[in-house]
Order: structure tokens, then C-alpha cells, then sequence
């Protein structure tokens, strides 16, 4: 089903669909006709315990490998077989859970590296990448916005936790991605920076659709449009935070526990 | 080529098969378990070899054994080595890249041939098949197969079977299959890993020096063996899959059809067909045959 | 920054400099190191430029040598002008075949894969009547470039092979810099993050491999001219590993390092080979050199190169900061 470009531009146009993702390791299954659609302008959490698959599912809707069963659409278009390179370039932006930023690198070269994806010209090799317009115009840009502009000179590595994971953010938003999926952005983030990232997050909601893999539930229920649950490898539910919050079957299986 | 000679090239096969089979265990035993790629593999073929050679006179004139008193001492005097070079070298190697292990191992090398040909010098030898296996079998009407060669096949096939049977059957072989998956959990649990670890490379360095002491009397004892067996032996691992038994036993025995056809049907290109082989597989398979048991 | 571009300055004046100075023996070492340092530099590039542990650069070596004499005509010389493109695009035809083999597999297989391929030239020239055999072919006449350039002249090889260190040198200097060699840093340090961002990683890492086949060929093809003579020995895995060793001894992620290693394991060579140091025993150099392998990877974890920096940085007054782009 291919929807016309101009209708993905508006609010609420679904930009990201998993349909009856299943995936399994052998004899394991590790998800289980799971259905996942973000929308433009909404901020959509994903929740379970662990080995809940959400990481599995992220993986899947990214690129890192297939499902064993069902599609992924992006912006209309069957991605499913696309590697992850040709989705990264075609919009979906993803950040990981561990920090994959390149220590050794500077802050801006961070951001400079990841804008280059999508204007990699790799051909003209007598060019200098400190030289690049667009690349450094995209990573001057993110930088601003992700508040790490006193910082944009300092090896990435040295930056505190906290600092590295808003780096992540800024690397992904550098290749000017519309989906967003994010794999526990707040974790081992202190008050302060928890903060930063929440506002950064409802800032980015208008123009992106954003997927929330996190385990800090207050943050979840403060900022997700719409909360899935997962348990085992299954969605259990998937609703409004209020309503996920009273839902009975959720608090049993997950929320109980808490 | 007629039922004889195919019989006798099949044997053969199977016997170049299971040698290097018996070599690239070891090889990816040790990359499987420790993460170690050990360039030096080869040279432990080389040293026993020599070994078959240098002390075939020494227990001769020490108890009056022969031949089987010469494996025996030698793989004692193996699993002794590798006790120590584990410890004194190979243990540093743990926890480096893969590039540094490349290089340390490859220094390694160059130091077991210099020590080589200290001690022993750099002649070509040949060492004489034991008179208990000298003779040959009948094989239809007028050719003749080696017994001696049916001897290393067997005593490939024994081995391998007993390092089968001490990985699935015993609590060693279970150590060591938990050790190469979750080093820290086995730490935890009371095992001494590093003894563990010993073990497995001091097994490993003395499968490798019997394979070399076995083979001696048909491939003769020379200077660059242990680099061609070496190479092989990466072909044998990358063919069949790094870390998987069951692939370094395929691709072996398929590299043995290939190269001892290959030597009888295209001499001028027998030395290439194995690597056109490897990249055939390649193409197919980019991992090997078979993914890590 | 500065210091490092003066570093490399001053090696090249100096090596501009050396004939004024050396016999023949000297000029004859001097342009055997140039070439191995632009051997090294291949390696560098696929090293420490984009993380790929090549084992088999000897093949790429061995064949731009061996293209250089086969191709040679025996009753006239060669002209220079298509000899050498001749020879650095049969290395990078290889490459280019390796690769897009080898490139599919990872981590200690790539190690294997390419020492396997290597072994494979190594055969073909061992075994077939096309490369002559273990006793090699000689190069009767050496190219020329019409009247103006002839290899014959050692002193005329020694400039030319420095003006290639300088060309190579300073092309990937550029290279290094430009988009395409950020990418292939950017592989090196995280390659799936590389393709999460965008980045197709295969294409690039094949046309580094290709580049430095080239590279390596050009560093053949000046073997092959200054020795007239070429044989199996320059595509062994030996020269592989030496090539390897230099520039880890060097200094790994540094252009000048691949000088300094080359530099360094001549002399190393030159010294374990050495009779007036070790008599009867330097026919054992190997032994010498397998030991300085080994404590150089355990001791100079950063290479030649790191030494300034770890040497107390008071000696040397600013520090030494690795921050963004080299």
C-alpha cells in the first residue's frame, strides 16, 4: 500500500509500520506477530521486562537483520528487505542503547561524520571534509540544538555520560531522519539530564514520529502519546498511557512488579 | 584412471584429509575456546616432525623403544611444552586484538624455526616407517596400499573420536564448551578457568605435534613445514567455519579430494585448485559451512 | 599539527639530501627503505586507516613486480609512461578481486581469507611456467621515460622512487582528510554504527582495498626495477608479515609512521644480519627479529611514533593532544 508523499507530510500520517513482525532464533521465539505503527507528531513508547523483545524489535524495524515473518513499511514503501544503510538513508534514524559515538573523534566531527551519510560524495577525494558546506552546516545546526555547542571541540570520549548520550541523539538527528527510534535514550542519566532530554524530545515530536524503547516509567508516562506493552515477545497492550496504566492485564504482567 | 587407482587416490584423500583435520582442530579449538589466533600452529606440526626424527635415537638408546615409545615420549613432551608456553606467553594473548595476536604468534614462529635449526639444524630428513607397519595391503588385483597409511588415518579417526567423546561426555569437556561461552559466569561458578585454559591449549599443541610425528615418515621432515601446513589449515578453518569441529572435518576431507585429485588430474595447477576452492565457498558462504558449534 | 608536518619535511629534505652524501651501498639501502615505505604506506591505508587486517599485501607487491619485468620487452627498454599504470592496475585488479571476496567476512577470517589469497598468487608463480619458478626472471632492460628518465642510473631510481614516497605520502595525506577517508575512519572505529547512520560500508572498504593493492603494486614495480629481478620470495606471507610489522614497529593511524616503521625494520634487518655484530650467529637473524617482534607489540603499544608521548612530556614541552581530524 503506498500512500501519496504529500499525505505523509501531515500530523499523524503513519511513517513507520510493523506488520506481524515475527522473529525467531532457532527453536526461540522472540517476537511474535507484533504490529507497531508511528505516526507524525507523536511519541510512541515501547515497554516490557527484559527479554521482552523490545531490542529485537528495534533491531528489526531498523535493519540490523530480518524478520523471520512480515513487513516493514517506511513512508509507504516496503523496506523489509532493504539493508540498513539504504533505510538509514531513506529517513529512519536510530540510536542505540550502549553509546556508539566515536570516542576518538570531536563532538562536531561526531555530528559532521553522521550528516555526511546523506551527502557522502565520497568521490571527490582531493576535497577536505572540513570543508563541506552542507556536512558542516547539518552538524553546526545539531549541535546547537542538542546543547553541546561549548563542547563541539572536545574528543567525544571525554564527555560525561550523561553528555555522550545527547551526543548519540545529535547523531542520529544529523542525517535529518523523519523516523526516530530511540533504545533507551535515558539510560544512566542523572535529574538534570533526564530533563534536557525530555524537552529535546517534545521539541523533535512535530516534525518526527518518534519510538521510545525506556524503562523509566515516569518519563514514559509523561511524554509517550501511546504506550505498547510487551511481554515474552508479544504485545499485551497498546493504548494511551492512561489507559496502559489501568489497564488490568498490563498491571499484572509488568506494572505489578514495579 | 582405473578402480585401483581411484581406490588408492581416495585413501589417499582420506588420509591427507584426516591429518589436516587432526591439525586444524587444534587451530580452531584454541581460536573457538580462547580467542586466540595462533600463527603457530604450524611450527608445533614442524616440532613434532623434528621431534620424530631427534628422538627416535634418543629413546632408542635411553629404553629401546621404537617408534610408538617415540610418540609417546614426544606427546609427553607436548603436553609439557604447551603447559609452559601457554603460561609463560599465550596466556598474555587473551584478552589483545586479534592484530597483535597475529603479530606475537608470527614472532613465535620465527623464533620455534631459529630454535629449530639451532638444535637441530636445517637438513631434510626422513624417518623410517616402524617395521610393525611396513607392509602393505593387497588392494584388487595388482596394486598395493600402505599400511602405514591406513595407521595415521586410524589414528586420526581415534583421536578424533576421543575428543568427541571427552567434549560431549565428560565434566572437562563440559568446562570447557561453558568456558568458551561465558568466561566470567565459569570463573564464578569455582572453575579455574586459566587451568582450564591451559589444558586446552597444552591438548591442543600436543595433537598437533603427534599429528606432525605421525605424518613424518611419508611427507619427510623439512624446514618450511609447518607454514604450508599452517596455510592449509586456515583454508581448512575458514572453509569449514570458525570454531565448528564438524566444519573443519568437511571442508579437511574436501580439501583432500581436492588437492589429491587435483595433484593426479592437473599437476601444474594443484597447488591453486584449494584456494579456487575456498573462494568457490566463499561466494556461497562467507562465514564457512557451519557457524560455531 | 605543525610538528608533524615539520617532522615529515625534514625527512624528505633529508632524504632529497642523501645521495650528496652516500656511496652506492648507501643509495642502494636507501631506495630499498623508500620502497618499503611505500609498501607500508598501502598497508597503512587498510590498517590504520580502515581497521582491515590485510595478511596478503605481499601478492599485490609480488604482482605490480611481476607485471613490471613480464611485460618488459627484452630488446628495448620499456617506456615508463604505461609500464608503471600497467603494473599498479594489475596489483589493483586483484585487489579488487580479493576483496570483493574477502570483504564479506570479518574479523580474524579477513586475516585468513587474505593470506590465503595470497598464497594463491604465490603459487602461481611458484608452480606455473608463467612466473618462472622458484628461480624468478630477470629484468634485462629497465624502463625509461623517453631521454629524460633512465631507471638504469641508480641515482636517477633513487629520485624517482622518492618522488613517488612524496606523491603517495602526501595523496593520502589528502585522502585522509577528505570525506571519503573520514568514512573509512569512521569504519574503523565503528562500522555498524557507520551503516545504522547511512553509510553503505562495503564500497568503501573495497575501494580501500583496491587503492592500496595499487599502491602496493607501485611499490613492487620499483622492487622489481632496482633489483632486475623478481621471484616467488616477494609475494610470501613472510613479506606479508614483515610489511605488517613495520607498520605496528612504526606506529599504527599515522602516515609518518609507516616511514618510521620501514625505516626501523630495515635497520632492524640490517643489524640482525649484521656479521661484524654477530659473527656466525647472524645467519640466525631471524631469531633477533621474532624476539623484537614480539617486545615491540608488548612494549611499544602506540609504536615509534607514540614514543614522544610517552616519553615525559616535560622533555619535549607542548603536549601531544589526538583530538579530531588528523
Amino acid at each position: 500500500m503506498n500512500a501519496p508523499a504529500s499525505n505523509l507530510s501531515e500530523a499523524g500520517a503513519v511513517l513507520l509500520r510493523g506488520r506481524n513482525i515475527t522473529r525467531r532464533w532457532g527453536g526461540l521465539v522472540a517476537l511474535k506477530e507484533v504490529d507497531v505503527a508511528l505516526q507524525r507528531g507523536s511519541i510512541h513508547a515501547v515497554i516490557g521486562t527484559n527479554g521482552a523483545g523490545k531490542s529485537t524489535l528495534i533491531n528489526i524495524l531498523s535493519g540490523e537483520f530480518p524478520p523471520s515473518e512480515g513487513q516493514v513499511e517506511l513512508l509507504g514503501q516496503d523496506v523489509t528487505a532493504w539493508a540498513q544503510a539504504r533505510r538509514a538513508r531513506a529517513g529512519l534514524g536510530r540510536s542505540y542503547q550502549r553509546n556508539t559515538i566515536y570516542p576518538s573523534f570531536s563532538v562536531f566531527e561526531n555530528c559532521r561524520l553522521a550528516a555526511q551519510a546523506t551527502h557522502q560524495q565520497a568521490w571527490r577525494w582531493w576535497q577536505s571534509a572540513q570543508h563541506c558546506t552542507v556536512s558542516c552546516g547539518i552538524a553546526e545546526d545539531v549541535v546547537q540544538r542538542s546543547g553541546l555547542a561549548d563542547l563541539r571541540n572536545l574528543a567525544a570520549g571525554l564527555l560525561s555520560h550523561g553528555q555522550k548520550r545527547q551526543l548519540e541523539i545529535a547523531m542520529c538527528l544529523a542525517t535529518q531522519p523523519q523516523v526516530l527510534l530511540l533504545d533507551e535514550p535515558l539510560a544512566g542519566m542523572g535529574a538534570e539530564e533526564t530533563e534536557r532530554m525530555l524537552a529535546m524530545l517534545e521539541d523533535l515530536k512535530a516534525d518526527h514520529a518518534i519510538l521510545l524503547v525506556e524503562h523509566d516509567m515516569d518519563a514514559v508516562f509523561r511524554i509517550a502519546d501511546r504506550v505498547t506493552v510487551m511481554v515474552n515477545g508479544s504485545v499485551i497492550a497498546s493504548d494511551t498511557p492512561a489507559a496502559i496504566r489501568t489497564d488490568p492485564q498490563v498491571l499484572t504482567a509488568y506494572l505489578g512488579d514495579h | 584412471m582405473d578402480l585401483s587407482t581411484f581406490l588408492i587416490q581416495c585413501l589417499n584423500a582420506l588420509q591427507y584429509g584426516l591429518l589436516l583435520f587432526l591439525v586444524a582442530s587444534g587451530l580452531t579449538l584454541i581460536f573457538g575456546i580462547m580467542g586466540v589466533i595462533n600463527l603457530a600452529h604450524g611450527s608445533f606440526y614442524m616440532v613434532g616432525a623434528y621431534m620424530a626424527y631427534a628422538l627416535a635415537p634418543m629413546v632408542a638408546s635411553t629404553f629401546g623403544g621404537g617408534f610408538f615409545a617415540t610418540l609417546v615420549v614426544g606427546v609427553a613432551l607436548a603436553v609439557v611444552m604447551g603447559y609452559v608456553l601457554e603460561w609463560a606467553f599465550f596466556s598474555f594473548l587473551y584478552e589483545r586484538e586479534h592484530l597483535q595476536q597475529v603479530l606475537m604468534t608470527y614472532g613465535l614462529i620465527l623464533v620455534f624455526e631459529e630454535l629449530r635449526s639451532l638444535l637441530v639444524g636445517d637438513e631434510v630428513h626422513g624417518v623410517e616407517v616402524p617395521a610393525l607397519l611396513a607392509g602393505t595391503l593387497p588392494l584388487g588385483a595388482m596394486m598395493t596400499y600402505p599400511v602405514y597409511r591406513l595407521f595415521i588415518s586410524g589414528v586420526c579417526l581415534a583421536l578424533a573420536l576421543g575428543m568427541y567423546l571427552v567434549f560431549t561426555r565428560t565434566r572437562l569437556g563440559m568446562m570447557i564448551r561453558a568456558g568458551s561461552a561465558n568466561r566470567e559466569m565459569v570463573q564464578s561458578l569455582g572453575i579455574d578457568i586459566k587451568f582450564l585454559y591451559r589444558v586446552v591449549f597444552a591438548a591442543g599443541m600436543a595433537i598437533a605435534v603427534l599429528a606432525g610425528m605421525v605424518a613424518a615418515p611419508v611427507s619427510s621432515v623439512y624446514p618450511g613445514m609447518g607454514d604450508t601446513v599452517l596455510i592449509i589449515c586456515f583454508v581448512v578453518v575458514v572453509i569449514g567455519g570458525i570454531g565448528s569441529i564438524r566444519g573443519a572435518l568437511l571442508a579437511a576431507l574436501l580439501i583432500g579430494v581436492v588437492d589429491t585429485f587435483g595433484k593426479v588430474l592437473l599437476p601444474q595447477a594443484a597447488g591453486v585448485l584449494v584456494y579456487v576452492l575456498m573462494a568457490l565457498i566463499l561466494l556461497w558462504k562467507p562465514d564457512g559451512l557451519f557457524k560455531a558449534a | 599539527m605543525n610538528t608533524r608536518l615539520a617532522f615529515v619535511l625534514a625527512c624528505f629534505a633529508l632524504l632529497a639530501l642523501f645521495p650528496l652524501v652516500a656511496g652506492s651501498y648507501g643509495i642502494d639501502l636507501v631506495t630499498k627503505i623508500m620502497v618499503y615505505a611505500i609498501f607500508a604506506l598501502s598497508l597503512e591505508l587498510l590498517v590504520g586507516g580502515t581497521g582491515l587486517v590485510c595478511f596478503g599485501q605481499a601478492a599485490f607487491f609480488g604482482i605490480g613486480a611481476y607485471t613490471a619485468v613480464l611485460l618488459s620487452s627484452d630488446s628495448n627498454a620499456s617506456s615508463l609512461a604505461w609500464l608503471l599504470p600497467a603494473s599498479v592496475l594489475a596489483a589493483a585488479a586483484y585487489a579488487l578481486v580479493v576483496g570483493s571476496l574477502s570483504l564479506r567476512t570479518k574479523g580474524v577470517y579477513f586475516i585468513m581469507v587474505t593470506l590465503a589469497f595470497a598464497q594463491m598468487a604465490y603459487y602461481v608463480v611458484h608452480d606455473t611456467p608463467l612466473g618462472g619458478g622458484t628461480d624468478g626472471i630477470y629484468l634485462t632492460l629497465k624502463p625509461v621515460l623517453g631521454t629524460l628518465l633512465d631507471l638504469d642510473k641508480p641515482g636517477t631510481l633513487y629520485g624517482f622512487t622518492l618522488a613517488c614516497l612524496v606523491l603517495v605520502f602526501a595523496g593520502l595525506a589528502v585522502l585522509g582528510r577528505s570525506r571519503f577517508g573520514r568514512a573509512l575512519a569512521g569504519i574503523r572505529v565503528n562500522e555498524q554504527r557507520m551503516r545504522a547512520t547511512g553509510f553503505s560500508t562495503y564500497p568503501y572498504k573495497l575501494a580501500a582495498f583496491t587503492v592500496s593493492g595499487g599502491i602496493a603494486g607501485l611499490a613492487g614495480f620499483l622492487f622489481a626495477v632496482k633489483d632486475g629481478f623478481v621471484n616467488p620470495e616477494m609475494m610470501s606471507w613472510h613479506l606479508s608479515g614483515a610489511v605488517l610489522i613495520m607498520i605496528i614497529l612504526g606506529g599504527l593511524g599515522h602516515l609518518r609512521g609507516a616511514l618510521i616503521g620501514a625505516f626501523a625494520f630495515a635497520l632492524l634487518q640490517e643489524l640482525f644480519k649484521s656479521e661484524a655484530i654477530f659473527g656466525a650467529f647472524a645467519k640466525h637473524w631471524h631469531l633477533g627479529l621474532g624476539l623484537s617482534i614480539i617486545a615491540c607489540v608488548v612494549l611499544l603499544s602506540r609504536g615509534l611514533v607514540g614514543l614522544p608521548a610517552q616519553l615525559p612530556a616535560r622533555l619535549l614541552g607542548a603536549k601531544n593532544s589526538e583530538g579530531a581530524a588528523p
